[in-house]
Parts: C-alpha cells; structure tokens; sequence
C-alpha cells in the first residue's frame, strides 16, 4: 500500500527533524549546566563581589578579580561598535536604497565572505599591518584597545550590515512613495523615513554586533596585548574576559581552572542579556 | 472652454516590452473632479503615476509623447516643485509610522518651511480635512494607531500641507467602508473649490456621485472622456457602455 508508506515515512521524517531540532536545545541545556556547575562553587566560596568587584587577577594566590577585564570587555565592544556600527549601517544603506541589482549581486556574496573569514586571519592582518602602524604613529606597543577596536569592528560589519539590511528591506515601499511623492528627495526619504522606520531592527543589529565583539577571542588575543588591568587610554594594552579563559585554561589547574568557569559565567550573563536586549528591541516594533 | 491644469499628447508608455499606454490624449480641468475609470489592469494608476513622475521610480519604463503640467511641458520642471505641486494620495493610507504631527510637519520640513509656521499650517489642514476636532487633543500620538479612514484624511491632509495645486487620488476609499468612503467622497468635493482633483476608481457610482468629466480606460487606451453626466447616460463608444451597464470589467 504505497499511501501509507508514504505517510510512514513522512512520520519518520518528521520525528527525526523533531529530535535533530530538540538536540541543539539539549546540547545548550548541557553548555549551561557544565560552566555553571564548574563556575557557580567559586563564587559561593569567594565571593560574588570579590570576582566581579575585584581588581586583582592571580589565581593561584586565591585573588580572582575579574573587574579589570569586564571592564575591558566592554571598552573593545564599544570602541568596535564606535567603528563598525556607521559603518556597518552605511553599507546596509547602500545595499538596500541605493545598490542596483547587479551591484547587490556581487556585494552580498562579498560580506558572507567577510563572515566566514576565519578570525585567526583578521588577528594575523591586525599583527601585521594594525599594531605596527599605531605604533608608528601614535606610540606605545601597539597593542591596544585601539587595535583590538579596529579589527572587532570590521570583524562585526556583517552581522551589522545583514542584519540592519533585512530591516531595511522591510520598510514597506509606500512610506518610500509616500516620502518621495511629497517632493522629498531620495536621502531625505532614506534617512527621515526608512531609517526611523527600519530604527528597532537597525538597534538590534548593533546589539547584535556586541554580542559578535564581546564573544570574539581569538583575533583580540592577537592584537590587544592581554594586559591584566583597565587600560588608561586606548592605546594601552588589555584582557577581555574571552582572552582570559584562551590564554589560561590550557596550563590552570584546581582554582585556578575553577576561576577560569567563574570568567565564563560572567561572560554567558552578559551575551544572555544581549541576546534578550536584541529580542526584546525587535519584539517591540511588531508590536507598535 | 476650460484650462486644462494636466494634460497628455500622445502618450505611450512601456514596461519593458508591455505597452502599457497607447496614444493617450487626455485632459483634467482646473478646479474639478475627474474621474479615471476601467477594469483591472488597464493602466489608470499608470497614467496618474506619470503625472507625479513616479513612474520614474520603475526600471525600464519608457515613455513617449508629451505631458503638460499647467501649461509646460513636464521635462522642463524640476522633480521636486513638480511634486510640490502635483500631491498624492495612495489606494492604502500610508502614514510614516511617526506621530500624526511628525507626519503633517514632514513635507514642511522637506520644504525648508519655517518652524513657526508649523502649527497653523497643521491646523488649517487638520480643519479641512475635519480632522481637528477629533485630534487636536492627541497630536503627538502614533499615526498608525488612527482608524483606516482617519489614516487616509491624514494622509489628505499631510498632501495638503505642502499646498500643492492639483492632487491625485489612485483608488482612495478602496480600504476603506462605505460610510468612511461617503466621507471621503464628500471631503472632494470641498477640496475642488481650491484644487484640481484626478480621482482613479474602481467604483463606477463613486465616479458618477463625485466626478465633473470622466475618462474611461481599457487595455491601455483612453477609450473615451467627457462629461460625467454624459459618459453615463449616453457614450459615444459602445465599449463604455458595455462596461458601464456592467457587460464586463
Ligand atoms: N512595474 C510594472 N512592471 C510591469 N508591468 C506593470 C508594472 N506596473 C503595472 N504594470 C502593468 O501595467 C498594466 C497597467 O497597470 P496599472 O497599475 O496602471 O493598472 P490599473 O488600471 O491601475 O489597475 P488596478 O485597477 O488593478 O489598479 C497592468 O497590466 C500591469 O500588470
Ligand atoms: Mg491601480
């Protein structure tokens, strides 16, 4: 009977799709609940304040402040943003208002490109070209918040640009028309009209691209100098909370390993919040 | 005879190999309603587009013959006075998804209009819209909440704004019921006092209920135009008869 074959095999697919979708859940839930049971005991037995608050990072001497680099996390983040966001936001501009179709054909493939660069190639660019020129031109070592903003803001331009591009798209064409047919000309209709209109998704891609900067390891490493404290200005070197668990983990041991958990804890908190910044700045448009 | 505020000469428009407009000879007169009718598809939102220049916003249209707008010829008038002076109004209500003042103070700010002509400016256009009553108390409150029929007036209005001289209207009250629509009927008709109105509809009573000349399409063609009142008791042409009487359309 080939009917019911056909719905058999059409159950069969549609339980395994079920599971296949149910694991990537099942592979977070075990994300979570590793780093947290590795990384939750240190703060109960030293702390909260102390690892959040602290300024002093030597773990095998039982200090296991990571202040310093939270702070440093988010000083990379939005010296990125500082950089990639108008930039990011000008390309999605361009793409969506004013690229012809043959010109998006060719720039779109173009940022998936820039998107799978892996990052060990931006950090090597950034060694060689990057550190040496700030340090040529605005001294220090060159390893830097500076270099690291630099090459985290390029690195954030596609989640930026695609992500602010598909809002864009999606500003109905009557508000174009409608801006355009008052005698606006087409800038005044991209930036008094579309972007106001596309201003939640927009936001979205710049959290987004936050979540991308703060998350990135491997090319900040190279390039940012791993200094364990705040840095006094942006040509001063510094750690993220990333590049602390990289350079650590493969010699830390008992504490030591613990604090590098408590650092990842830290870490999952704020992409969290990110996360749910980004959602909640999209969810209230849908609903206006 | 009257002036004719727009008017075309053998006009012929293209998308890309579809003919769209043949030989269009076409006249709205100062200061009265005139109404485009014709089934789907025939090419009346086409016409009324060339008159604002949107059309120009579509890849490969092309467009042959001459158009005049009061008198010159549209390709010696700069893109945005011709638009300043030639509104329009769309078939679904877009206000921007700003404020209802954002909205009406949109086009003055486009216009580089001083500031402090923008409260009475927006008034005067609330009032002729007979929307000041209902909103001068909520002004700062979000456009897209208004009902469908209040979005359109708004929208009337926001065209108001930027004094244009003629206004057009592509299928104004198709989102809209029947009383909002009568509304809307009944706002043209004050609205003519001051300006030239082209109306395309769907709607043949709604053409005969407001309209003062009447051009009937078919496949791209302006079959025939004339009077209101005479395209509908007696038309020359049997095509508009037949689409008048209901024969098809
Ligand atoms: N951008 C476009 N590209 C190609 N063809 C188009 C385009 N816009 C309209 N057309 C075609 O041109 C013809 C006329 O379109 P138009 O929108 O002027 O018709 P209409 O009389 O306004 O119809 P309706 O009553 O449905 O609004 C239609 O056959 C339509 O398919
Ligand atoms: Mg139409």
């Amino acid at each position: 009977m080939p009917k019911n074959r056909a719905v058999l095999i059409d159950q069969i697919i549609k339980q395994t799709m079920r599971i296949c979708a149910f694991s990537s859940l099942f592979f977070l839930f075990l994300i979570f609940l590793f780093i947290l049971i590795e990384g939750l005991p240190l703060f109960y037995r030293v702390g909260v304040g102390n690892i959040i608050a602290g300024f002093k990072w030597a773990p095998t001497k039982g200090a296991f402040g990571i202040f310093p680099m939270i702070v440093s996390s988010f000083l990379v983040t939005i010296g990125a943003l500082i950089l990639g966001a108008p930039l990011g936001l000008a390309c999605a501009v361009y793409l969506a208002e004013y690229a012809g179709k043959k010109k998006k054909l060719f720039l779109k493939p173009a940022l998936e490109l820039l998107a799978g660069i892996p990052s060990v190639v931006y950090g090597f660019l950034g060694v060689i070209y990057i550190v040496p020129l700030i340090r040529t031109y605005c001294g220090g070592s060159g390893f830097s918040l500076l270099a690291a903003a630099i090459v985290l803001g390029v690195m954030i331009l596609p989640t930026v640009i695609s992500i602010s591009y598909d809002a864009l798209m999606s500003v109905p064409r009557t508000y174009r028309e409608g801006s355009l047919a008052m005698g606006a000309t087409k800038w005044q209709t991209t930036y008094r009209v579309v972007i106001p209109a596309a201003s939640s998704g927009i936001l979205a891609s710049f959290i987004l691209g936050m979540g991308r900067a703060i998350g990135e390891t491997m090319a900040v490493i190279m390039v940012a100098g791993n200094a364990l404290r705040i840095p006094g200005s942006i040509l001063d070197p510094l750690r993220t909370l990333t590049s602390n668990i990289a350079l650590e983990l493969a010699y830390a041991s008992g504490d030591h390993r613990l604090g590098l958990f408590s650092t990842g804890v830290v870490l999952l908190i704020i992409i969290m919040i990110l996360n749910y910044l980004a959602n909640f700045v999209i969810r209230q448009k849908v609903i206006k | 005879m009257q002036t004719c505020a727009l008017s075309t000469r053998q006009l012929n428009l293209w998308y890309g190999l579809f003919h769209a407009l043949k030989n269009v000879d076409f006249c709205v007169y100062a200061n009265a309603i005139t109404a485009l009718i014709g089934p789907s598809g025939c090419g009346k939102s086409t016409l009324l587009r060339c008159f604002n220049r949107m059309n120009d916003l579509i890849d490969d249209v092309i467009i042959k013959g001459s158009i005049h707008v009061e008198g010159r010829d549209l390709s010696t008038i700069d893109i945005i006075e011709l638009r300043r002076s030639v509104g329009m109004v769309f078939q679904r209500p877009n206000p921007f998804p700003f404020s209802i003042y954002d909205n009406l103070v949109y086009g003055l700010q486009t216009h580089g209009i001083a500031k402090k002509c923008y409260p009475d400016i927006v008034e005067r256009c609330l009032r002729a819209v007979d929307l000041w009553d209902d909103l001068k108390d909520r002004l700062h409150k979000p456009a897209l909440e208004l009902s469908e029929e209040m979005k359109q007036r708004l929208c009337i209005a926001r065209v108001l704004t930027i004094e244009p001289r003629i206004i057009l209207l592509d299928e104004p009250c198709s989102a809209l019921d029947p009383i909002a629509t009568m509304k809307i009927e009944e706002l043209m008709i004050e609205l003519k006092e001051r300006y030239t109105i082209l109306i395309v509809t769907h709607n043949m009573q709604q053409a005969a209920r407001v309209s003062d000349y009447t051009g009937f399409m078919l496949l791209g063609e302006l079959v025939e135009f004339g009077e209101t009142s005479r395209i509908f008791t007696s038309p020359s042409d049997e095509r508009t008869e037949g689409y008048i009487t209901g024969r098809f359309g």
